[in-house]
């Protein structure tokens, strides 16, 4: 039987290595951008050159586009950040360092320690506003400690907060603590993390569960994916100190089965809890029992939605239900279940090991602690960053990240991807913040953000969400099923151009615009659950706020941005025709006209713009604009 | 065909319980590629669950499928980051150059074609998987020199 003394793990971090470390970025970001290949050049290079290093494959350390980021650490110099290390690149590089050169090219930043000897001309990491204007508390060990291997989650503080909370605090202190804190639920919704545990706690119930809702499905949200990548063992432990809680023994994560490697993470991470005792029956002699299992969501956007996971992992069809009752009072199996995200979990550690007054001191008045986004789109660097809650969005757009790429002009941002809002440069400044970005008409969602440059098209994107929110309605109630059809068809409607063999075609595409609207407000406030009443939100805030983007497609049929192809206006360049006629038995409208030998012309109403003719044509003569 | 190994591998599974429905279905998938008829029919028996309800279960989700995979699985993410990146372009050319749509497999079994959801690359968008093989920041020529490889290795067999 293991004991606390047992889990005080020997220091691991040492500040004077005896031998060089390496550490490559492997999560699923690293691993796509070719790590696994860098990793494998690393070990040839190493076992080649007869060096004795340790190579180890830690998480994401947030710079996702930075990736195969490689930090290597040798005996007396400061650790080294080297970014986009392809594998090619890895004997040269690898040499240069060995011989104490800097390959200046890859340097990205360094770890500032006063023992050690710095590189010369490399910025420390805390003179990088990616780093200096962050407050990784959730994310403190991601990409610096190996995510496969407890003793180093142990070495860095680990389980510490657990270990209290089942030694020192009662259930319901644990319960008071969170409340204190002002932890609120990191989805979206917000709801006051402790007093969900409360009514669990407090429920009459022979079994509860918990269940970590990992099931991030928004296209362009990755937070929960990165926690888990880089530190499994700190969303194990905000688990099982919610499970103590609330007095539950049994505890599922249900995560996407697409995060192959988040699923290898925590399959190791729960594997290695119970053979240290962490997990199991009679937790470090306290009585006190929990088992965690794996849940893989078969991949349904609406099964992020709680009473529609509690039916995905009964073994049913993902659709909600009606609340009350909610999950709290009647859930998983009909018992009295606790539903959190991914990052609430990793929250809890820290409040528990620190307290709460330090959690309720980090954040603004109704917002407490931190909260983590995920950034991408078209700006410079792409990745996942951890900041105040009150931080604004301007910081972390334009210091943080980087700002647009190409140093464009920002046109848009979608703050919680498909069913939240859309925000221009001017609502810059409003601060994160749950009630902030309510007051503000705005709502946080769980952290995803897209972010659109002037290349990209409003109309266009809608119409890409509107498709997706299609796709992943349930059909059980009508507004959403039957309104995310309606919002998909005037989307395809006002990116094309009307069929001009149809003749009321124009005068439904303005009709169609008219009802969105109305349609909008019906979805809203007659939908079952969460995905029908927001998938038209970002249609109905982008209709304010980019009126005029609408009225071009719908008036002037035109795309300013160029990316609906559909609206583009083709002719022929009378100079570069050749009069071969080609085209003509491939236009399916008849819209070429004309005579062998002669030059052809394009008839601009009866055109489609399916862009046919341009494949055909071998003489580059038909113009786009 | 497999059916003495499906046997085996229900066996793993208690009798009669719908919550192990997905993850048997997430099994056989795995094992072999896609859900075949005789399978739901054997997991029917034992889970004792109709076949039309699992059939249900299963058409609900993104991750079943119901015909084989080819021998080159293209996987093309339409995640937001790679949309905003064009990959519906590369999709209009892949369906042409391949000849096939979402979820189907081309007559010659060579090649299948999946839309996923979000394949995680959105700092490498645009994101194609080739047989679990990543090709990031795809362009058009990329793309048609890929499939172009294929064909000309398959050609010399």
């Amino acid at each position: 039987m293991a004991t606390f003394a047992d889990l005080d793990s020997t220091q691991i971090y040492r500040r004077h290595v005896t031998v060089p470390s390496i550490k490559v970025g492997m999560g699923t970001c690293g691993t796509i951008a070719g790590a696994n290949r860098t990793f494998e050049a690393i070990q040839q290079y190493l076992s080649e050159r007869s060096i004795s290093a340790n190579c180890v494959r830690v998480g994401c350390l947030g710079l996702c586009s930075l990736e195969p980021l490689v930090e290597v650490h040798l005996p007396g110099r400061c650790r080294l950040l080297l970014k986009n290390v392809h594998h090619s690149e890895v004997f040269p590089i690898l040499d240069d360092l060995f011989h104490q050169i800097l390959p200046e090219e890859y340097a990205f930043a360094q770890y500032r320690d006063e023992a050690l000897s710095p590189w010369n001309n490399v910025p420390f990491v805390e003179e990088l506003p990616f780093f200096s204007l962050q407050n990784r508390v959730v994310l403190a060990n991601c990409g610096k400690i190996n995510p496969f291997d407890i003793e180093e989650y142990l070495s860095a503080g680990g389980y510490k907060a657990f270990q209290k909370a089942i030694s020192v605090y009662t259930s319901a202190e644990v319960c008071d603590l969170i409340e204190e804190s002002g932890l609120r639920g990191r989805s979206g919704g917000g709801f006051p993390t402790g007093r969900k545990w409360k009514s669990v706690l407090y429920s009459n119930a022979a079994q509860k569960y918990v269940i970590c809702n990992a099931e991030e499905s928004d296209p362009g949200a990755f937070m929960d994916r990165a926690i888990i990548e880089g530190d499994p063992h700190r969303v194990l432990e905000g688990i099982s100190i919610a499970a103590y809680a609330v007095g539950a023994t049994k505890a599922y994560i249900y995560i996407r089965t697409e995060y192959t490697i988040a699923i290898q993470t925590l399959e190791q991470a729960i594997r290695q809890a119970r053979e240290k005792g962490l997990l199991g029956q009679n937790i470090l002699n306290s009585g006190f029992s929990l088992d965690i299992s794996i849940k893989k969501c078969p991949g349904a956007f609406v099964c992020g939605e709680e009473t529609a996971l509690i039916a995905s992992i009964e073994g049913k069809r993902g659709m909600p239900e009606t609340k009350p009752p909610y999950p709290s009072a009647q859930g998983l199996f009909k018992k009295p279940t606790v539903v959190n995200n991914v990052e609430t979990f990793a929250n809890v550690p820290a409040i528990i090991q620190n307290g709460p007054a330090w959690f309720a001191a980090i954040g603004t008045a109704q917002s407490k602690g931190t909260k983590i986004f995920a950034i991408s789109g078209k700006t410079k660097y792409t990745g996942v960053v951890e900041v105040n809650m009150g931080t604004t969005l301007r910081k972390i757009i334009f210091d943080i990240i980087g700002g647009i790429k190409d140093n464009k002009r920002l046109r848009a941002i979608f703050l919680g991807g498909p069913i939240g809002h859309c925000l221009t440069e001017s609502e810059m400044d409003i601060p994160i913040g749950f009630d902030e970005l309510r007051q503000a008409g705005l709502s946080m969602g769980s952290g995803g953000m897209v972010v659109l440059d002037e290349d990209n098209c409003i109309v266009d994107t809608l119409r890409y969400f509107s498709h997706f929110m299609q796709h992943q309605s349930c059909g059980k109630c009508i507004p959403c099923r039957e309104g995310t059809r309606r919002l998909s068809e005037i989307f395809d409607k006002l990116t094309r151009k009307p069929d001009p063999l149809y003749k009321s075609a124009p005068i439904e595409r303005i009709k169609a615009i008219m009802q969105l609207e109305p349609l909008a407000d019906v979805m809203r406030t007659t939908s079952l659950c969460g995905l029908g009443q927001s998938a038209a939100t970002p249609v109905l805030s982008a209709l304010q706020k980019f009126k005029s983007d609408f009225e071009e497609h719908l008036y002037e049929r035109k795309c300013s941005a160029n990316v609906c192809k559909q609206l583009r206006s083709y002719s022929i360049s009378p100079k570069a025709c050749t009069g071969c006629g080609v085209c003509v038995p491939k236009c399916p409208t008849e819209a070429i006209k004309g005579s062998l030998r002669s030059t052809y012309y394009i008839i601009e109403e009866l055109c489609i713009s399916c862009g046919k003719c341009v494949d055909a044509c071998k003489f580059n003569a038909i113009l786009i604009q | 065909m497999h059916d003495d190994n499906i046997d085996s591998l229900l066996k793993t599974y208690p009798a009669g319980r719908q919550e192990y429905l997905i993850p048997a279905l997430q099994e056989i998938q795995h094992r072999w590629g896609f859900i075949s008829e005789e399978a739901v029919k054997k997991l029917a028996e034992y889970l004792r669950v109709p076949s039309s309800v699992i059939y249900g279960v299963a058409t609900f989700y993104n991750q079943f499928r119901f015909v084989r995979q080819g021998k080159y699985h293209f996987q093309i993410c339409y995640g937001t980051a790679c949309y905003l990146f064009g990959t519906s372009t590369l999709l209009e050319e892949l369906e042409s150059m391949l000849g096939i749509k979402d979820g189907e497999i081309s007559d010659d079994g060579l090649f299948s074609l999946e839309v996923a959801g979000c394949l995680g690359g959105c700092a490498q968008a645009p994101v194609v998987a080739v047989n679990g093989e990543f090709y990031t920041h795809v362009t058009l020529h990329q793309l048609r020199q890929i499939v172009e490889n294929i064909r000309l290795e398959e050609n010399l067999r």
